[in-house]
């Protein structure tokens, strides 16, 4: 199944960058059922990595206690207008994907 | 962590004033936490993914006839998103009716692309047809988030509508006998911890009609106002109203109309 863009804004003040993330994703934790009584399959993120350019600045595990489409704050010191953000997300289905924004 | 704590501390002295005090207190305390999430996840509304997808679909060429909606006419000229559904629903003298967003699209999508609306009335609400007419709606209303509500009751047919809407506004069914007034026609009303607002009074109306469609976080789902409405007749346990039926335009005007004036909040996000 193809997946949605996540929407990537990230902005610089005092040599902090905020960056906030809106991901588009079902988060299905596996414990629910469908109207015929079947259980739903889990599907869920279970990585997440941010870039500041090419240098890692976030890492983190994700896990089904994180709502649908989740929304991200996080603030790094550095970065510049204009620099690439980018972030990496991997579910237990083995798909990933990658969004980009730039520095505002 | 430290806010339950503000609350448990709450709760005790307020217990002395008996039942009463301590559940509107409670309420008091949903409403604000509600308010303090939705400040919090101002910059996150999920509605955001929808209207990039609904954006995306408005500028694809679908259907039998290879178009993309581009030239879609919602009321202030064709290819005019910017501000439209504020000044939804509006009389279309194109189509000889009074046309609220949904039903709109649907005739911009039997018009320019060839598809046939009854995909859209028979689809499943979330799937479908229905989801892609979902995304279409988040973009559309997110470019009138800040416009006022100004829908023109100067044609005969709106006023028509404004009556019907208001009929069925106060019109009692179902097995509850409720009708929309039931819950919606008083002041200061809740369900469980939920403030209810008074859909009669301009800035109840406003409240209500200029915040949805919204991103509902409890489901996780994107509801246009077609679903708002529909479900509303589903929680009167009565009939459910057909898809762009001239009762869920007509009870449109009626919010319209009441709120006019009042600012659109769109995509809107609710508990």
């Amino acid at each position: 199944m193809a997946t949605n863009p996540m929407k990537i804004r990230a902005s610089t003040k005092d040599g902090v960058t905020e960056v906030k993330v809106l991901i588009s994703h079902e988060m299905e934790t596996g414990q629910r059922k469908d109207a015929a009584g079947a259980v739903i399959p889990a599907w869920f993120i279970t990585e997440l990595t941010a870039k500041h350019n090419d240098k890692v600045v976030l890492t983190s595990e994700f896990g089904t206690a994180v709502s649908k489409n989740p929304y991200l704050a996080f603030k790094f010191k550095g970065g510049a207008a204009g620099d690439k953000i980018s972030v990496m997300w991997k579910d237990n289905k083995g798909e990933t994907r990658t969004d980009e924004a730039k520095i505002a | 962590m430290k806010k339950e704590t503000r609350y448990a501390l709450l709760a005790i002295p307020l217990a002395a004033f008996g039942l009463a005090g301590t559940t509107a207190a409670r309420a008091d305390a949903a409403t604000d936490e509600i308010a303090r999430y939705r400040e919090m996840i101002a910059d996150g509304n999920p509605s955001e993914l929808y209207a990039a997808q609904g954006e995306e679909l408005w500028k694809t060429k679908r259907g039998p006839k290879n178009a993309s909606l581009e030239q879609c006419d919602l009321g202030l000229g064709a290819g005019v998103v910017k501000g439209a559904s504020a000044q939804l629903p509006r009389y279309f003298k194109d189509t000889g009716k009074v046309q609220d967003l949904e039903t709109r699209l649907m005739t911009c999508m039997e018009n320019l692309q060839g598809i046939d609306p009854k995909s859209v009335v028979a689809a499943e609400w979330l799937k479908g047809e229905r989801e892609k007419m979902a995304a279409l709606v988040a973009y559309v209303v997110t470019e009138s988030n800040g416009a006022k509500i100004n829908i023109d009751m100067k044609p005969a047919p709106m006023k028509k509508m404004y009556e019907l809407g208001k009929m069925a506004f106060y019109y009692r069914s179902g097995p509850m006998d409720f009708s929309c007034a039931t819950c919606h026609g008083d002041t200061g009303k809740r369900i469980r911890l939920q403030d209810l607002p008074d859909l009669r009074k301009q800035a109840g109306a406003a409240a209500g009609w200029g915040t949805w469609p919204a991103y509902r976080v409890s489901s996780g789902q994107f509801w246009t106002m077609q679903h708002r409405l529909n479900d509303c007749y589903r929680q009167q346990r009565t009939a459910e109203p057909i898809y762009g039926s001239d009762v869920t335009i007509a009870l449109s005007v009626y919010l319209a109309a009441t709120g006019k004036g009042g600012t659109v909040l769109t995509p809107g996000l609710k508990r």
